[in-house]
């Protein structure tokens, strides 16, 4: 065995560790993270990049070409579709609420665009179920969108 | 043999060009082995799925400059390695996340090819997710990991147009590039 071939190994063992060890993190992220928007970048930024890693480890380290290709289009596809669904689900998410609003720091999705105001009666949400509970919904979400407007909380009493 | 005659098909099949030789390209990538049987049951597959499942036709962005795409897939790997460890140390340090945010950015190109390379980019790079897009008004509403003050949200708002400007320069036409230069937005919506 050369130095070469040696070398070789130890980065394509060198890659594959830092992949695993990458895909570890993106499943301790959906564990630690608060919700599911931040879960969301835990399972596309280090999964992609892990799987990636993994793909040029086995490359360098597999004989033969046609291994290759299957693994250049595995990490093709990855990288397509991950942001694909990372944005299906967190789009979703937030239309149904699932969002710790306590650990966002500014929402303009909410007080920017059109008009900023309560969103419980807007008829744009087709995901957006009806409130169970019609009046505390209402007052809650004044409360939230005055909360946002840096403490104009009276404005939204009215 | 009757190709010629039909014009509005021969138009439809050059507009496609691009979408059958990536499906061939992809077949011929799946058998791992190149061959002449593989490339002509490649074309005949890939000619099927585009007329059995027929898509909408993809304008626009046909051309690609050498150089900046070099530059936006060399940002776009340096990038993805960067979001990619920065994501991972979050996870794993002790003090977990901070606060996050949903920003909009007002986006200035108005093509539907290169808005979805910009949104695939950017769910991929600079920390940030789309949640949201208006297609009508161009903006794009993106929740940003880890943000501790209003500085980090503008830094953040920087690098999307950063990311939609290298985008724009690699695919764009050139009406797209000029539409880049007057417009020193802030990335920040109107309202």
């Amino acid at each position: 065995m050369s130095v070469l071939e040696v070398a070789r190994d130890v980065l394509a063992v060198a890659l594959l560790l830092a992949g695993t060890f990458l895909c570890l993190t993106a499943g301790l992220g959906l564990l630690r993270f608060p919700d599911v928007l931040a879960r969301m970048h835990a399972g596309t930024k280090p999964q992609v990049l892990g799987v990636l890693l993994v793909m040029v480890g086995a490359a360098i380290r597999l004989q033969g070409w046609s291994a290759t290709w299957m693994l250049l289009l595995v990490a093709v596809f990855q990288m397509l579709t991950a942001p694909v669904s990372a944005h299906m689900v967190s789009r979703v998410a937030y239309r149904r609420r699932h969002v710790r609003r306590d650990r966002l720091l500014v929402d303009e999705l909410r007080t920017g665009g059109g008009g900023a105001g309560d969103r419980v009666y807007k008829g744009d949400e087709p995901a957006d179920a009806p409130p169970e509970e019609p009046a505390t919904a209402l007052a809650e979400s004044r409360e939230e969108d005055g909360r946002a407007e840096n403490g104009r909380a009276e404005d939204g009493v009215r | 043999m009757s190709a010629e005659s039909a014009a509005p098909a021969a138009h439809r099949l050059r507009h496609q060009l691009p979408l059958l030789v990536w499906l061939v390209l992809v077949w011929n990538l799946l058998w791992g082995t190149w061959s002449w049987a593989n490339l002509l049951s490649g074309v005949a597959i890939a000619l099927g799925v585009t007329l059995l499942l027929p898509l909408p036709p993809v304008t626009g962005g046909s051309r690609l400059r050498p150089l900046p795409t070099l530059s936006f897939l060399g940002w776009f790997v340096l990038d993805l390695i960067g979001s990619g460890a920065l994501v991972a140390w979050q996870t794993v340090r002790p003090s977990g996340i901070d606060r996050s945010a949903v920003i909009t950015v007002q986006l200035r190109t108005d093509s539907d090819l290169l808005l979805t390379i910009v949104a695939e980019s950017l769910s991929l790079v600079p920390g940030s997710m789309v949640i949201d897009m208006d297609r009508e008004r161009r903006t794009i509403s993106l929740h940003v990991l880890h943000v501790r003050d209003s500085g980090d949200v503008e830094r953040q708002r920087a690098s999307v147009l950063k990311q939609e400007e290298r985008v724009v320069r690699a695919f764009g036409s050139p009406e797209e590039v000029a539409a880049l230069a007057p417009a020193r937005s802030t990335g920040r919506v109107a309202t």
